[in-house]
């Protein structure tokens, strides 16, 4: 971690922590929303940023998550019984969805993930036994920690905000492990990572089940948030626009997703426009920015020292020739 | 029985349609490795066209042909240059990102600029039912299928028998000997595109009757055309026919005799079937992998 991370990560904090008393309530959920949606694609960001995989399926997960807890809670289950096994099970089914990505890539496995999530969007609609089908399910309750009620709207802010920064020292660590080497490695040449020793087989599925398990978890406190869910949240729109939330962010950054789900999620009420108008400006945004910004958002430091460093280069050299010049 | 080919009939029809926007799909991505996210987009756009120049007294056909033209300009030309051309060099990744920035931009832009609702859209056949040994069949699938199959085969030989689409192939199946053999490379590619933009106001043309002009329409189109495209064989235009027929067919079939809720998760489970045991498509040739 360099001064500017430490800097960065400073502002963000006091941010979090001290503006959302001062918030009205409506402010206080949408700052919980987008840490939601920070949760959901810091697990994309390893699966697509890091391994580089391509996976259009992140909200199925986000949704499976939802309903599970959802549909625990609604059998009499706790809130902190339905979180594990709604790990477990994006853990479970994020390996199996990684299977097609032993067999294809990019564009294919995208679109492989892409027919997953609406596979688990149709389960989601169609099976009113389970899960309500277009009624959803609502009154979903809040959980309490250690017998404090996190009913309160500021008190379940200040709970997903713990959950966020647990997981995401959880990821920093990981990234740092000689797994998070493995991810990379896979990412920038699953050949050689091979050929060093890497079991690119297992680290692929991983990357899956592992974005996965931070999707479901995402979507178990978004249960809790917003106490009603329905399959509207979870369709392949969702998944594409998580992986759009990456990509602006700068995938493969670790606060990439930080900024990208601030554009994806707060910006558009912040700017107060209608969606439809916001999504065409999000959409011309997208395509200028793979013109000229195609590492995202957080590339631009990146960027600045790469031109200052060919600057510097460029003028060494002309020095030295002017030297070499006057030498001769 | 009469059902069971009633169904497959009318599933051939809407199958040739999606078709008809797999064959573009494919052939940008054969001709310059282009994989455009926006391709139902690319089929919405021209339909909610029509309507415009039909609004202004012009007849369905009249506004097709006008239609095509704005759209050789704008899906070919503009979308070529624009987004296409600066972006190719890095990669597969960029493009796919930014025709989905596309995508989202043209269908919102859509619902904000002109309307959220779906609009009816008149067709170009009779509303006359035909009876062939005892299965009714509509004018319309009759004659959306014949037209779609005669883009697709007219599409074919212009590749195979004429001089330009023979250079056309050469550049999609070797860039750099096109160039060295005196083909006009970007001109070529630029046909591609063109090719595709006049395949999708044609698609808008026999599909929009049934699925009605909204800012939506084109996302289970553009789904179904790379799925067809990818079961039929990415790297063969006929593959993109086949595809779409199997799709067609097979979400109406399962529509009626398993589940008209899940008639969606069809086309998915045929593809997903084909990724795992021959991920080069039906009709493809295998690709090797590049190092």
């Amino acid at each position: 971690m360099n001064k500017i991370h430490v800097i960065v990560l400073a502002v963000v904090a006091a941010v979090l922590l001290a503006v959302p008393p001062f918030l009205k309530s409506y402010g206080i959920y949408l700052f919980s929303y987008w840490l939601v949606f920070v949760i959901a694609t810091m697990g994309l960001n390893l699966t697509v940023g890091y391994a580089g995989q391509k996976s259009l399926g992140h909200a199925a997960f986000f949704g499976i998550g939802a309903y599970t807890v959802a549909i625990l809670m609604k059998a009499g289950l706790s809130f902190w019984l339905g979180l594990p096994v709604a790990m477990l099970g994006c853990f479970a089914i994020g390996l199996g969805l990684g299977f097609p990505a032993l067999r294809v890539q990019t564009i294919y496995l995208a679109f492989a993930t892409l027919g997953f999530n609406t596979a688990v969007w149709l389960v989601m609609r169609n099976e009113e036994w389970l899960t309500g089908g277009t009624f959803g399910i609502n009154n979903i309750a809040r959980p309490s920690l250690l017998g404090f009620s996190l009913d309160g709207n500021l008190a379940y802010y200040y709970f997903v905000l713990g959950m966020t920064v647990l997981l995401g020292a959880l990821l920093w660590g990981l990234l740092r492990s000689p797994w998070g080497k493995a991810f990379t490695a896979l990412r920038d040449n699953p050949i050689r990572a091979e050929s060093l020793g890497v079991h690119i087989q297992a680290y692929t599925l991983l990357s899956f089940a592992i974005g996965a398990v931070y999707a479901g978890v995402a979507g178990a406190l978004f249960a809790s948030l917003v106490q009603f869910i329905e399959p509207a949240p979870f369709t392949v729109g969702a998944s594409i626009m998580m992986y759009l939330m990456v990509v602006v962010g700068g995938p493969g950054y670790f606060f990439g997703p930080l900024l990208g789900s601030a554009v994806g999620v707060l910006l558009p009420e912040w700017l107060g426009l209608a969606q439809a108008g916001y999504l065409f400006v999000f959409g011309v945004a997208v395509i200028l920015l793979m013109l000229w910004l195609p590492d995202g958002l957080l590339s631009i430091p990146d960027r600045l020292r790469a031109r200052r460093l060919a600057r510097e280069a460029s003028a060494a050299r002309t020095a030295a020739a002017a030297r070499l010049g006057a030498q001769s | 029985m009469t059902d069971f080919l009633q169904l497959l009939f009318s599933g051939m029809a809407t199958g040739a349609i999606y078709g008809l926007a797999a064959l573009g799909f494919t052939l940008l991505w054969q001709a310059s490795g282009t994989i455009n996210f926006a391709q139902g987009e690319f089929v919405m756009l021209p339909a909610f066209l029509m309507l415009g120049f039909a609004s202004f007294g012009a007849p369905l056909l009249a506004s097709f042909v006008l239609t095509c033209a704005v759209a050789v300009a704008l899906l070919g030309w503009a979308f070529k240059r624009g987004i296409a051309d600066p972006l190719l060099r890095h990669g597969l990744m960029p493009i796919v990102v930014a025709t989905i920035g596309l995508a989202i931009a043209m269908r919102n832009g859509v619902r904000a600029g002109y309307s959220a609702e779906a609009h009816p859209f008149p067709s170009l056949f009779a509303d006359k039912l035909f009876n062939l040994g005892g299965v009714t069949v509509t004018l319309a699938d009759i004659g959306t299928l014949a037209l779609a199959l005669v883009l697709v085969f007219a599409t074919q030989a212009f590749l195979q028998k004429t001089v330009t689409g023979r250079a056309m192939q050469a550049v999609a199946q070797n860039t750099d000997s096109a160039t060295v053999l005196g083909i006009n490379v970007p001109r070529m590619i630029f046909y591609t595109f063109a090719i595709n933009a006049v395949l999708a106001c044609a698609a808008a043309l026999l599909i929009t009757p049934t699925y009605l002009a909204k800012f939506d329409m084109g996302e289970p189109l553009g789904t179904k055309a790379f799925f067809a495209a990818i079961i039929g064989g990415f790297n063969n235009s006929r593959g993109a026919l086949l595809g779409g027929l199997i799709v067609g067919v097979s979400e109406n079939l399962a529509a009626a005799y398993i589940s008209p809720t899940y008639k969606d998760a069809v086309a998915l489970v045929v593809f997903m079937l084909v990724i795992l045991f021959k991920p080069q498509g039906l009709l493809g040739r295998k690709v090797e992998r590049k190092v």
